[in-house]
């Protein structure tokens, strides 16, 4: 298990007008290897949540264990955690500040302590990862590049700090259809190459169904619901009361089920649909 | 940590004081800060405090805001109230090496921290109990006389707007580019002044293009509402005068002026 939350609470601002409780006894258990998505509506908790788990923000109240260590421990060093457990931000072009690309994303290696030449590879891997090209890039200012660009440029800069678990929040908003695609390729691509853990928070349901095997659906600061991506889409009711939907093209086949066709609703995503609509078709037709 | 910045935040409330002709409130701090430096003594600070303690019972804030906000201030209030220890001559009372501390620098010490700690608080009041919006058309109101002498009162008054409304947005935005940079291993927290001042650079740099970014698009959305300055201009709520605002007024300027008085007096 690498990430453990016990009866987590976090309250904003306790003790004034603006008083909030953004986290409400959470307990949440991940294991290595999985690809997460984190929904909920605006507010639920989730940015709040995810700055916890690499100790940029401290608990209320309650415990989180982090690949074995204990974070409210004074042991523990938070810049272990915060090398083990990556964050990118929401808008993660907003923090750049170096000169060229290459010292920007070698900024993270560099404050790990690591040799040069660790931290040239390091920043050649991240930037091939997100689809960077070193070679041409790396002495180029960061502010010079387009916003799809920018962003891939934040990531790598996480990225080369090797984590085992990476969260993303938001890693898509604001991008054109295009952009969004590719940066979710590249994840996908991240997530299988690197065997690591992935978290990802996200509002678009499509994104989600396409990539990760496992949902947290975040609801007024509790974990509302936990299970598997395909289960959880099935729950359509649930998730339309906590103002979220099901991807339109699970929807979309569960009215046409509804109309009296046999067919799997439990779709994520066009591809499958697909599948899954000529087979009914042409079982139809041999009929 | 950053959020602990209580100056220039406005706390939401309905009491008489919140409710007061953001211009009466304005001309009694300036009568505030005036009578303050007119005060040679201990005994008009009684009332000073009452005064303050006064004004938070009747609008509610809590005690605890008051005292977070003091708290950045505290390095300046520190070093006034060590100067004034050491620098005032007069009959010595302990002596540690080349310094010595006097009876008279005591005293001064003591009175002149307070005066900062009320200055603070004082004028911190005005900001926690009018909001930004009713706090810039008093003193646009305030100022306008002066239009005849070439003074751009809207203009400034605008700009103050402006410069208050995104001090919470700057602060928020801070600690979220700290946060960001401390994801990637950053150390805002340790290590000699220098190194700490060059572990800024992360910090400043997004920040100052966040700011210039956030006020070119501000420029062009009130330009898209076509905004083009005071002139002309009328407004929703027009500031008016009621009993109340007469009374307070009143009340509050022969209180401070009885305060100007202890001077001459004692």
């Amino acid at each position: 298990m690498i990430i453990q939350l016990k009866d987590v609470d976090y309250i904003y601002n306790p003790g004034t007008p603006f008083e909030k409780k953004a986290l409400d006894g959470i307990n949440l258990e991940i294991e290595e290897g999985e690809f997460i998505g984190l929904i909920g509506h605006t507010g639920s908790g989730k940015s709040t949540l995810v700055q916890h788990l690499n100790g940029l923000m401290k608990p209320t109240k309650g415990k989180i264990i982090i690949d074995g260590q204990d974070l409210s421990s004074k042991e523990t060093k938070m810049k272990i955690i915060r090398q083990k457990v990556g964050l990118v931000f929401q808008y993660p072009e907003h923090q750049l500040f170096e000169e060229t690309i290459y010292k920007d994303i070698a900024f993270g290696p560099k404050n790990l302590g690591l040799k040069d030449d660790e931290i040239e590879q390091r920043v050649r891997d991240a930037m091939e990862l997100v689809g960077l090209d070193f070679e041409e890039l790396k002495e180029r200012s960061p502010f010079e590049l387009s916003g799809g660009q920018k962003r891939r440029v934040a990531i790598a800069g996480v990225i080369a700090m090797k984590p085992k678990v990476l969260i993303l929040d938001e890693p898509t908003a604001g991008l054109d259809p295009k952009g969004r695609d590719d940066i979710l390729d590249e994840i996908r691509k991240i997530y299988d190459k690197e065997m690591i853990t992935i978290i990802l928070v996200s509002h678009s349901m499509e994104d989600i169904a396409r990539l990760v095997n496992r949902i947290f659906v975040m609801h007024k600061g509790k974990v509302a619901l936990d299970g598997p991506t395909r289960e959880i889409f099935t729950r359509t009711d649930e998730l339309e009361a906590m103002g979220l939907g099901i991807p339109q093209i699970t929807k979309f086949m569960k009215t046409f089920k509804s109309r009296g066709h046999v067919i799997r609703d439990d779709v994520l995503t066009v591809e499958e649909a697909k599948v899954e609509i000529l087979n009914y078709l042409r079982s139809k037709k041999d009929a | 940590m950053l959020k602990d910045i209580t100056i220039g935040q406005y706390f939401p409330g309905t009491s008489i004081v919140h409710k007061l002709d953001p211009r009466v409130k304005i001309i009694i701090v300036a009568l505030f800060i005036a009578s303050l430096f007119f005060v040679t003594n201990f005994v008009p600070y009684i009332f000073i405090l009452a005064f303050i303690a006064g004004v938070i019972s009747i609008a509610k804030l809590p005690v605890k805001f008051i005292i977070k906000g003091l708290k950045p201030l505290m390095f300046i209030i520190l070093i006034t109230f060590a100067i004034n220890l050491f620098m005032t001559k007069g009959e010595v009372l302990v002596e540690l090496g080349p310094l010595a501390i006097t009876k008279e620098g005591l005293r001064q010490s003591v009175f002149m921290a307070l005066r900062l700690v009320f200055l603070i608080t004082g004028t911190s009041l005005l900001t926690l109990t009018t909001s930004p919006i009713a706090l810039t058309d008093g003193i646009e109101r305030l100022l306008s006389p002066f239009k005849r002498i070439g003074l751009p009162s809207h203009e400034l008054a605008m700009m103050m707007t402006i410069a208050l409304r995104f001090i919470p947005t700057l602060l928020e935005e801070t600690d979220k580019i700290m946060k960001a940079q401390m994801a990637r291993g950053a150390d805002f927290e340790s290590g000699n002044i220098l190194s700490r001042a060059k572990n800024l650079v992360p910090l400043l740099v997004p920040l100052f293009i966040n700011a210039f970014r956030r006020a070119d698009e501000l420029a062009t959305a009130m330009e898209a509402r076509c905004y083009r300055g005071g002139d002309g201009r009328t407004r929703l709520n027009e500031l008016k005068f009621v009993t109340r605002d007469y009374a307070v007024l009143t009340g509050m300027t022969l209180f401070f002026a009885a305060i100007v008085s202890t001077r001459y007096i004692w």
